[in-house]
Order: structure tokens, then C-alpha cells, then sequence
């Protein structure tokens, strides 16, 4: 800007430093606390660097548990997650463009009524339909299995209304341009029109993963076989589930690890992430 | 709504590529929904044998019902909190960081990543770090002459979880503000600051005004998140206490439903639910319509 | 090769736009014919009618022996230049050409040895492994040209291909169209609304007003002799000056033997001269401007009812602005028009 501020740059600073140190306190206390003996959390108020039982708590999160503390082993809950986020966010990405195709490039009846239905999921949260939901899962028998922690969360106004606005912006000579080269529409779909979206596919996924990853009432309410917790909920059943106090080091390893994979996919996609969030809610 | 200006021609194509959307949508939101709607003006007797149509008679016990009337006010003190104490913190930081060059990068980063963490989490952290025991800040609070215990103390139990929720949303709202501030052309502050406006003037004649759009935009998502997608923070620390000082709405659907199994009530608190979610996506939508022309 | 015969096409949108009204044409083969008309003249609808981009409301429309009304444009044996090109981005030069020949099941060595003789032929040769975002806009160019060449097809079909290259370009591109388009031998339906383009380019040209045709000829036929005058006004730069009879008859400047009817006078700026003409117009008026142009130099000259008239002249004349002036043209220079009807009288 025009004047030379150098107080109120550095007061910027400091508030940002400030700001920055709120925001990762909680994660570095997890990672300290992560690496401590058990002893350490009954002789009062923990410590701020770090211990020298990191490995050894890790493997013991990921490979045994401690299941009469409540506590299994998370390597299984791990692949759950990834499972659940991968299928969700593929299965997301690739209703949505189909949805969104057939909404742009045909001209059919009832299409605007078609438009509404998908519309109708950004309205119906699953936390405000919990307990019919649980029960439609139910009698399809999806309960306890992958289909049923993804399906049902497949449908996406968001995405659909991101690829068609992302359509609308595809000039129109291309379709034209496709059609004398003799492309139908499915070629037009799979050699044109999907190969354009790939920056905003790949956007979309950034967002869906962690969407599907960090989802908790979901497989809260569809899984009551611990082969099929994922770890974001395998997490509360450490915390609360116990009479005692909880086993802080493996609680923390496993918030720790929960965390760094959606937070690992922001900071290597950062681009993506901001711009397939600030689109899709545009 | 428009398509483009030449499309295919197909009798049955589009709906095949429709199916599997719609039929989920059918399957897994209208369709339990409108059994919601349904429930709700049912009641079970006690023994699950007997089902009788009671019309809106559940909606009439909930509201005569003190614990739902608390529930609510709960619910309107944690939203309010959690979007006031998100938004301006990230509306601050947003500012900040557009204010610097080289660092801009940088800051962001960090500032962005908790968007990655799931509120329950999220609320895990928050949880451990005021833990009576072993909490880092309760031993500093004590230092200040402050007992803090948020397994007995309602309001304690209640800032805990307010700052669980809105660490979380700060990511987001920075983003969103920080895209708002960017698209200010530089020039209208040039303009203001040649017409003698002081730094902080400028942006509140300015800035902020211009800023309003997605200021309202932030303002919808955060009481949606905050109403609805908060229910892991509360599930997995306080479960709603202590004496119910922390039973948001959404959570108490689900302990009406699953623990309590009062059907009846807990399908008409979803249907009031609905009823909320419903008018605050039509005026998050009517707001996009304006900007975007759809 | 091809004739492309259109007979009574007309173009009705479901608004109820009448875009394209009754356009009859026999495009011979081989033939560069160039539809030119101001914008919304229905020039690119009708191109997109042939195509097969837009349907054909009524009327029939052959290419070659096939009645194609119905036919879906990759069936049509028509290839088409877009405006702004229209390559797939994400595909490099060599599969954006052989994109529709795949399509259409060409064979590989076939489809090889035709990308490479179109790319030869249009030196993008060295471009062909690269996307079309690393092109320059005369690369793009050709490479769109390459597109329709690959195709082999009975007819080209351009859409205003040149409008977003810059000027210098745009007549190095223009000279390189018309003498691929000759050395093939290609049918061509070309759309323009460059009238020097159109010129230069067409063996016959069409002129398109309101959904109609004007005028067909070649281009020097409807620069000499303007059916219309919509074609006078548009055809020719500087536009034709048109003078109200009456007004010159009364300032005496009129000739005799114009035929009856002839209620409006066209004259074009070169026909103009500063010497007297026996038996011609003369118009008298002041410099309003002089405007040298390098080789030619153009003269606005305002005349007493307050019309300005344009003269061009070779080098700079020795006029002083706000001077009197009159300017003459022989009887067999001037274009007689009747208003009401808006068509030549003779």
C-alpha cells in the first residue's frame, strides 16, 4: 500500500504469529503427548517437549491396542477410513459428473424436477434424518459393510452443481467440434468432456476425501462390527468408553494419526484444495 | 435454468445418466425423510405393540417439554458463540495476511490445514488440552486463580466445546474471506486513502461493506456447521453434559432415537430440524442466485 | 467433391426468430463461395444448417447426391474451421487431427500418413506432439485447418476463421486459404463479415441481409454493379456515397437519361473526380477533412444539405480544409436506386 506502516506490519505479524500458535497448539500437544511413557499423564499436568516412547506407543496404537482399555488396534480402523474416503469420494465425483452431463448437454422432460431432487440432499443432512435413515440402511441389510458406509452418501448437490456450472464455461464449438469428428455423446463424455474437468475432478476429490474420512454420525449409526469402525469414530470409544481415565499417549497417537491423512492431502494439494473449496460453494 | 445452446438428442440417455444420483437421493434422503414426517405424528406404546396416529401431537409435548426448550436455547448459545468467535478471528487473520507479500503463502498454510480435522477430533484435542488432570491450560488457569473443570461446570463444559468448534471453522472462513479481500480492486482503496482515509477507516467504510457478501454467505454456512455437522465435538467429549449443559439439538435427535428410542419425539425433532436446514439453504441460495445468475 | 444444392432453406427458431428465409444456392463443386452480411444476417446459422449444427426448418439441402436434412453432421462428409478454432485442449496437435478420423474407424497407418501429409502440407509439422495452449494464434490457426484437411471431406466449411488473428496475419492466413482451397479443388462455404476478405477470397460471393439473400455474383460483378442498395453500401471501402436526387437535381448538379424511379444516387469515392465531367454529377461543397492514408488520400467534403460525402485520390491532394470544393463523376460512374423498393432501377 501507499504509506509506510512498519508498526502496524509488525502488529500484523504478531497477531498472525499469534493466531498461527492458537491454531497449532492443539496438534503439537498431541504429538508431545503421543510420545510419553503412561506413567507420565498420572503425575499431574503433562509435559510441553517431547518423550522417547514415540515408536513404541505407535505400534502399540496400530498393531495390538490395549483392548481392556477399550482399545483395539487401529491399523484395521486406518485402512476403513482410507476405504470409506477413496470409495466416497470416487463415488461422488463420478455420479456427479454424469449428473451434471446429462443436465447441461440434453434437453429432456422433467429435467428441472430432476435438478430439484438433487437438490433436495443439500436440505436433508443425515443428522436431521438420523433414525429413518439407520432404518432404511437396516432393512436393506447394508448395515455392517463398506456399501453401506458409502452409498448412501454417494449423492452430491455440491459436485453436481460444481461440474455443470464447470460445464456451462466449456465453449460451445467444442461440442460442435466433436460432433463433426463424429463423436456420440458417451466419446464426447469420456474423450472431451471428462479429460477438460480433470483439474476440477481433481479439486473435487481434495474435498470429498476428507469429507468421506472425517465423517462420524455416518459409520456411528451403520456399524456396530468393530471389523467395519473407522478411526475418526474409533477415536470417541477410546475417550468415552473406558471406566478410567483414558490412555492419553495412545489416545493422542491415535488422534495423531487419524489427523495426518486429510491433513497431509491439504498441505501436498493446498492449490486444489482452496480451489476446489471456494468453487464448489460458490 | 439453461443448457447449452446445441445438446444431444437421446429419448433415454440422460435418465440412465441421472439413475444412480436420483435413486440414491430417493433411497437415502427423501425417502427417510418423509418417514420421518410420518413418525412424526406417530406414537409407540411403551412396549413397541401399539402404534396410534397422534397428528402433531409430538411437536406439541416437545414444546411443552422444558428439556427440548433448554436443548434449543443450548443449541441458538453454541451457534451463535461458535460462528461469532469464528468468524471474526478469521475475518482478522484474513485481513492480515492480505496485507503481506511475501509471507502470504506461508501463513496461509498454516492457517488452512485444520479444515482437515474432523470435528471430533477436533473436539478431542480441545478436550485433552482442558483436561481438569492433565491439561495444559487448566494448570495455567489455575495459575490465574481460576478453577477450571468442565466435567462439572456448565459453562466451562460449554467454552470448551465452542472453541473446539470454531478452531475448526476458522480454515475456512479465513479461505473464504481472504478470496473476498483479493477480489476488492486495490484501486478503491487507493481512491479512499488519497481521500484521506486512516487505515482503519478505510476498512470499515470500504472494505467491509464490500465485504458484506460473503460475510452473509460465512455467516448461513456457520450456523449450519454449527447446528449440524458439530455433532462429533459434542459426542465425543462431553455426550451432551454435564446436566445437559452441552445437549445441542442435533445431538439430542440422536440420544432421543438411538438411546432413549422415543421414536415418535425423536422423528419430530428431525422434522423441525429439517424445517430449519430447509430455510437456511433457501436463503444461502437465494444469495448465490444473485451473485451468480444461475 | 461436391455440389452443394440448397433449395428454399429456411431457419425458424422455436421463439419464433426467422433466422434463415427461403435461401435457394448451387454451390458448384469446387467452387469458394463466401456468405458475407453484417452481424445477425444469418450467415453463420446458415453455415451451421449445412453443417448440421443447427436443423434445417424448411427446405432441402443436398451435398453431393445425399439429401443430408437428416443426416448428424459427421455424416454429412463436411469438414468445418471454427472461429475460435475449437481444439480440444487437452489432446496434442497430432491427436486433435486424427481425433475424428478414429472416430470414424480409420486405420492406424491411414490415419498416420494423413496427419503427417496435412501437417506437411501446413508446416505445424514440428507442432504435432505439442498442446494447443503452447501454440501462437496463426498456429492455432492452421492446425484447425489441419482438422478439416485430415478429413479429406467433400466440402470445407469456415466460420469466420480468421476474425481473432491480427491483422497482418489475418491476409498471410488469407492468401494461404485460398490457395490450399485452389490447389485441392475443395467445394467451400466460407463466412465472413471482412468484406475485403470476402472480396478477395470468394469465386462467388453472397450477400446476406436480414435472413435473405441480397445478391449472388463474383465479386467484381457486385462491386460494379450493385443489385441493392444494402450490397452498394456494404460491398466497397470507403462505402458508396448515396445522394438524394432531388436535392442534387435542384442544386443543378443532376444529369439526364438517369431511368424513372431513380429517387437515390450512388457514387463511389473513387469514381469521384475534381475535374469537370460534360453531362455528369457535380456536387458542391467545403473540405471538411483531409485525411492522407499514405498511397491514397480521402476527402470529406460536407455538402449544402449537411450531408458529407467521401473522395478518395491518389497522393495528397492540394485541398485546404473549410475550402469550397465541387466534385464530379461521369453519368456511367453513377448507381441509380429507387428507395421505396430499394433495389437498382437500371
Amino acid at each position: 500500500m501507499v504509506e509506510n506502516d512498519r508498526w502496524g506490519l509488525l502488529l500484523a505479524h504478531l497477531i498472525l504469529i499469534l493466531g498461527v500458535a492458537v491454531v497449532v497448539f492443539p496438534v503439537y500437544v498431541a504429538i508431545i503427548a503421543s510420545t510419553h511413557a503412561p506413567g507420565t499423564f498420572l503425575q499431574g499436568v503433562m509435559p510441553l517437549l517431547p518423550g522417547s516412547h514415540a515408536v513404541e506407543n505407535y505400534r502399540s496404537v496400530i498393531f495390538e491396542g490395549r483392548s481392556n482399555a477399550g482399545a483395539p488396534p487401529i491399523g484395521l480402523m486406518l485402512w476403513n477410513s482410507f476405504v470409506m474416503a477413496v470409495l466416497i469420494a470416487v463415488g461422488k465425483i463420478a455420479v456427479s459428473l454424469l449428473s451434471a452431463f446429462a443436465i447441461v448437454y440434453f434437453r429432456f422432460p422433467f429435467r428441472i424436477f430432476f435438478f430439484w431432487v438433487i437438490f433436495l440432499t443439500l436440505m436433508l443432512p443425515v443428522e436431521v434424518r438420523i433414525v429413518p435413515t439407520y432404518q432404511v440402511v437396516a432393512n436393506l441389510g447394508m448395515l455392517n459393510s463398506y456399501a453401506g458406509l458409502t452409498v448412501p452418501l454417494i449423492a452430491s448437490a455440491t459436485a453436481t452443481f460444481l461440474f455443470r456450472q464447470f460445464f456451462m464455461t466449456v465453449p460451445e464449438e467444442m461440442l460442435e467440434a466433436a460432433r463433426v469428428d463424429g463423436a456420440g455423446p458417451w466419446r464426447f463424455f469420456k474423450d472431451i468432456l471428462v479429460p477438460l474437468s480433470i483439474t476440477n475432478i481433481a479439486a473435487m476429490f481434495v474435498i470429498m476425501f476428507i469429507y468421506g474420512w472425517n465423517q462420524y454420525l455416518w459409520p456411528l449409526l451403520v456399524t456396530t462390527d468393530d471389523r467395519y469402525y473407522t478411526i475418526v469414530m474409533g477415536i470417541q470409544r477410546m475417550v468415552t468408553g473406558a471406566d478410567s481415565e483414558p490412555l492419553w499417549h495412545l489416545v493422542m497417537a491415535t488422534v495423531v494419526l487419524a489427523a495426518l491423512p486429510p491433513i497431509l492431502v491439504i498441505l501436498f494439494m493446498q492449490r486444489l484444495f482452496v480451489k476446489g473449496l471456494t468453487e464448489t460453494e460458490k | 435454468m439453461q443448457t447449452k445452446r446445441m445438446t444431444f438428442s437421446s429419448g433415454w440417455l440422460p435418465y440412465l445418466l441421472l439413475t444412480p444420483q436420483v435413486a440414491i437421493t430417493l433411497v437415502f434422503f427423501v425417502w427417510p425423510a418423509s418417514q420421518a414426517l410420518w413418525q412424526s405424528m406417530l406414537r409407540q406404546d411403551p412396549f413397541g405393540l401399539r402404534t396410534t396416529f397422534v397428528w402433531f401431537r409430538n411437536f406439541q409435548r416437545l414444546f411443552d417439554d422444558p428439556h427440548y426448550l433448554i436443548s434449543l436455547k443450548t443449541t441458538a448459545i453454541f451457534s451463535l458463540a461458535t460462528t461469532v468467535l469464528a468468524m471474526s478471528l478469521s475475518l482478522l487473520f484474513a485481513v492480515m495476511v492480505n496485507r503481506m507479500i511475501r509471507s502470504r503463502d506461508a501463513y496461509t498454510t498454516f492457517l488452512v490445514w485444520p479444515y482437515a480435522v474432523a470435528p471430533a477430533i477436533a473436539g478431542v484435542l480441545w478436550w485433552f488440552i482442558f483436561n481438569p488432570s492433565v491439561g495444559i491450560l487448566p494448570y495455567m488457569l489455575r495459575g490465574l486463580g481460576i478453577d477450571w473443570n468442565h466435567r462439572l461446570d456448565g459453562t466451562d463444559a460449554m467454552i470448551l466445546v465452542v472453541i473446539a468448534a470454531a478452531w475448526k471453522q476458522i480454515s475456512y472462513n479465513f479461505l473464504f474471506f481472504l478470496a473476498g479481500l483479493q477480489s476488492i480492486p486495490q484501486s478503491l482503496i487507493e481512491a479512499a486513502a488519497i481521500d484521506g482515509a486512516g487505515r482503519f477507516k478505510r476498512f470499515w467504510t470500504i472494505v467491509f461493506p464490500l465485504l458484506s457478501p460473503t460475510t452473509f454467505f460465512l455467516l448461513v454456512v456457520n450456523i449450519v456447521y454449527a447446528m449440524f455437522d458439530t455433532f462429533g465435538v459434542i459426542h465425543a467429549t462431553t455426550e451432551g453434559g454435564p446436566a445437559q449443559a452441552t445437549h445441542i439439538l442435533v445431538y439430542k435427535v440422536f440420544r432421543d432415537g438411538f438411546v432413549n428410542n422415543n421414536l415418535g419425539s425423536s422423528a419430530a425433532q428431525s422434522v423441525i430440524l429439517m424445517a430449519i436446514v430447509i430455510v437456511l439453504t433457501v436463503v444461502q441460495f437465494r444469495w448465490i442466485e444473485r451473485r451468480v445468475n444461475y | 467433391m461436391a455440389r452443394i444444392v440448397m433449395e428454399s432453406l429456411s431457419k425458424v427458431y422455436s421463439g419464433g426468430v426467422q433466422a434463415v428465409s427461403d435461401v435457394s444456392l448451387d454451390v458448384a463443386d469446387g467452387e469458394m463461395i463466401v456468405l458475407v452480411g453484417p452481424s445477425g444476417c444469418g450467415k453463420s446459422t446458415l453455415l451451421r444448417m449445412v453443417a448440421g449444427l443447427e436443423t434445417i426448418t424448411s427446405g432441402t439441402l443436398h451435398i453431393g447426391d445425399t439429401l443430408v436434412n437428416g443426416l448428424e453432421p459427421a455424416q454429412r462428409d463436411i469438414a468445418m474451421v471454427f472461429q475460435n478454432y475449437a481444439l480440444y485442449p487437452h489432446m496434442s496437435v497430432y491427436d486433435n487431427l486424427a481425433y475424428g478420423l478414429r472416430n470414424r474407424g480409420v486405420p492406424k497407418p491411414e490415419i498416420d500418413r494423413r496427419v503427417q501429409a496435412a501437417a506437411e502440407m501446413l508446416q505445424i509439422g514440428e507442432f504435432l506432439p505439442r498442446k494447443p495452449r503452447a501454440l501462437s494464434g496463426g498456429q492455432r490457426q492452421r492446425v484447425a485447418m489441419g482438422r478439416a484437411l485430415v478429413r479429406e471431406p467433400a466440402a470445407f466449411l469456415f466460420d469466420e476463421p480468421l476474425s481473432n488473428l491480427d491483422a497482418k496475419l489475418r491476409v498471410q492466413m488469407r492468401v494461404e486459404i485460398r490457395q490450399l482451397q485452389k490447389r485441392l479443388g475443395t467445394t467451400s462455404l466460407y463466412v465472413t463479415h471482412d468484406q475485403l476478405e470476402a472480396l478477395t477470397l470468394a469465386d462467388r460471393l453472397v450477400v446476406l441481409n436480414g435472413g435473405r439473400i441480397e445478391q449472388v455474383g463474383t465479386p467484381m460483378d457486385l462491386y460494379r454493379r450493385p443489385e441493392t442498395v444494402f450490397v452498394a453500401g456494404f460491398i466497397g471501402s470507403p462505402a458508396m456515397n448515396m445522394i438524394e436526387s432531388a436535392w442534387a437535381r435542384a442544386t443543378s448538379g443532376l444529369p439526364d437519361g438517369l431511368p424513372a424511379g431513380s429517387d437515390l444516387i450512388g457514387v463511389r469515392p473513387d469514381d469521384l473526380t475534381l475535374a469537370a465531367q460534360p453531362g455528369g454529377l457535380a456536387l458542391t461543397g467545403r473540405v471538411a477533412l483531409l485525411e492522407p492514408a499514405g498511397a491514397e488520400s480521402h476527402v470529406y467534403v460536407t455538402l449544402s444539405n449537411g450531408q458529407t460525402v467521401t473522395y478518395r485520390t491518389q497522393g495528397l491532394p492540394d485541398l485546404t480544409e473549410g475550402a469550397a470544393i465541387t466534385l464530379h463523376a461521369p453519368l456511367s460512374a453513377l448507381h441509380p436506386f429507387n428507395t421505396a423498393t430499394g433495389k437498382r432501377t437500371g
